[in-house]
């Protein structure tokens, strides 16, 4: 939005007193309940869903031979419709090997790395937003459920604190727009409470697949802040504590969003 | 989103993108007097003409299926159908879509005939802007109709700059 | 990876009329767009699409820069006969996709 209209919004929000507050477990929403009609209808049809020609390309390099190993991912995980199942909603997850929690996308290149003898494939490349989508869509329906791990704790209170902090050029935290101004109209559009249920998705403003990293991306660009580069672990933190946040919503993957 | 910089929305989105990357101390010069192409209403009777020729345009008989209110300019679904019996003797031979504002007038032309069974197709398009849409229908006895529908455009808050 | 998704029934009654759906992915760069120097990036696009059934074309769509990235496009048919659908989109610098799907008509 124009920046004039930017700093008025902020000194609004900013003397507001209230301080942040988590949304109730039941009053949460997902992004899709503030698109148009004509946009949900656009994700709920497969066969019109423009996200579905990254699930095909997805499937086929699922079960592509890769790497010096020469194995595809099929080879070890059989039918993805099985064994994927449940995967995508209950990532990230801790990696023992790490240290640290690790997202979809680069559990797929600690796979190709380490199983497939294979280059890990770069973040928003369009081979590994396929296969993201493609695992992401077996657990389409699922409720989001992050593992009750002590050992991701101090991950995911990272995380809080990241969405929490003020940041940016208009001194702005996340949560003063979606945990406390949701609803509102933001330069014509609706504020949504910013669950993370539905990617990788496609994005009709990036006429594409896009991962969640790539849309956080935005959203700093639209705070006036910095953004950390793609793979950077504060997205992962931050992705942790989004998907908690998001606990027992259904997994909409692949969504379509405005 | 206030319409009284009587800016279209194409400059706009580019006025934005500029000035955030000029706020976020990025430094590229980007020349904010680029001034992209775009359609007229006489650029848009041209187009039309070329379709239509010197034949009577009537109104009616085709209708444009498109939200009122787009979130998104990038891809609007949009359905044009003609109500005809589509039979050897009287179908609809063509259908096509036009629009004011966008930088070029034409947006989809299709071709039909008896087989088609009904006259119906959906796609996507780009709006540049809030606009008009005119859709013409061309009948196998040689007839065009046309309609028109007015849709406003909004774009989505957080733009993508990088 | 110019794929493309057809959806048309796969069987269909005599004189049936079915709804073919089209989607293929394609940027459909405009050509009005303008890169980081202001220059606009040039325009490469789908220009074309037909439908043949069973060899006869039975749809024909001329597509413009203001058809959406990953053209979408979905038509009507009569089912006549047992036998293949196939389509073909063509485009700037010498794009060219083709698919083909069956279908059964009793």
């Amino acid at each position: 939005m124009r920046p004039i209209a930017a700093v008025v919004f902020a000194t609004a929000v900013l003397s507001a007193t209230a301080i942040a507050a988590e949304i109730p477990l039941t009053e949460r929403k997902s992004s899709y309940e503030f698109m148009g009609r004509e946009t949900r209808a656009m994700q709920d049809d497969d066969t019109v869903n423009p996200a579905m020609l990254w699930v095909l390309d997805g499937e086929a390099l699922w079960n592509r031979k890769e790497g010096s190993a020469a194995k595809s991912c099929g080879d070890c995980h059989g039918d993805a419709r099985a064994s994927m199942k449940g995967v995508a909603a209950r990532y990230p997850a801790f990696n023992a090997a790490r240290g640290r929690p690790v997202d979809l996308e680069q559990r797929i290149n600690i796979c190709r790395a380490e199983q497939q003898q294979s280059t890990p494939l770069p973040f928003e490349s369009k081979e590994l937003l396929a296969l993201a989508a493609y695992v992401g869509r077996q657990s389409r329906g699922m409720p989001i459920e992050i593992a009750d791990d002590e050992r991701t704790k101090p991950f995911l209170q990272a995380g809080r604190d990241l969405f929490t902090q003020r940041q940016g050029q208009l001194n702005l935290s996340c949560a003063q727009c979606h945990d406390d101004n949701w609803g509102q109209k933001l330069a014509g559009a609706a504020i949504p409470q910013g669950h993370p249920t539905g990617y990788p998705l496609y994005r009709l403003e990036w006429q594409a697949l896009g991962s969640l990293q790539r849309r956080l991306r935005n959203c700093l660009f639209g705070m006036r802040a910095i953004s950390y580069p793609l793979g950077a672990p504060q997205y992962v933190d931050l992705e942790l504590y989004l998907m908690w946040r998001a606990r027992g919503m259904q997994v909409e993957t692949p969504a379509v969003r405005p | 989103m206030t319409r009284d910089d009587h800016m279209p929305q194409a400059t706009r989105r580019r006025f934005l993108i500029e000035t955030a990357a000029l706020a976020g101390a990025v430094g590229i010069a980007v020349p904010l007097a680029v001034k992209p192409a775009s359609a007229t209403p006489a650029s848009m009777r041209a187009a039309i003409r070329k379709v239509v020729g010197e034949a009577a345009l009537n109104k009616g008989k085709v209708k444009i299926d498109v939200p009122p209110l787009i979130e998104n300019g990038n891809a609007v679904p949009l359905t044009i159908s003609c109500e005809s019996p589509m039979t050897a003797d009287d179908y609809v031979k063509a259908m096509h879509v036009f629009t004011e504002k966008n930088p070029q007038p034409n947006v989809v032309s299709v071709q039909l005939g008896p087989r088609s069974g009904r006259a119906a197709v959906s796609t996507r398009i780009r709006l540049a802007d809030s606009q008009k849409i005119i859709a013409i229908a061309q009948m196998s006895d040689g007839s065009f109709w046309s309609s028109e529908a007015e849709v406003i455009v909004t774009l989505a808050a957080c733009l993508e700059g990088v | 990876m110019a794929r493309a998704l057809i959806n048309a029934p796969a069987k269909a009654k005599r004189g049936e009329i079915i709804e073919i759906k089209t989607l293929i992915s394609h940027n459909m760069e405009t050509g009005f767009r303008p890169d980081n120097t202001g220059k606009p990036v040039p325009r490469d696009i789908i220009t074309d699409f037909i439908c043949k059934y069973n060899g006869q074309e039975i749809f024909r769509a001329e597509l413009f820069p203001a058809i959406a990235a990953n053209p979408f496009l979905t038509f009507f048919t009569v089912a006549t006969e047992s036998g293949t659908l196939s389509f073909e989109w063509t485009g700037d610098n010498g794009f060219t996709a083709t698919e083909s799907v069956d279908i059964t008509v009793e």
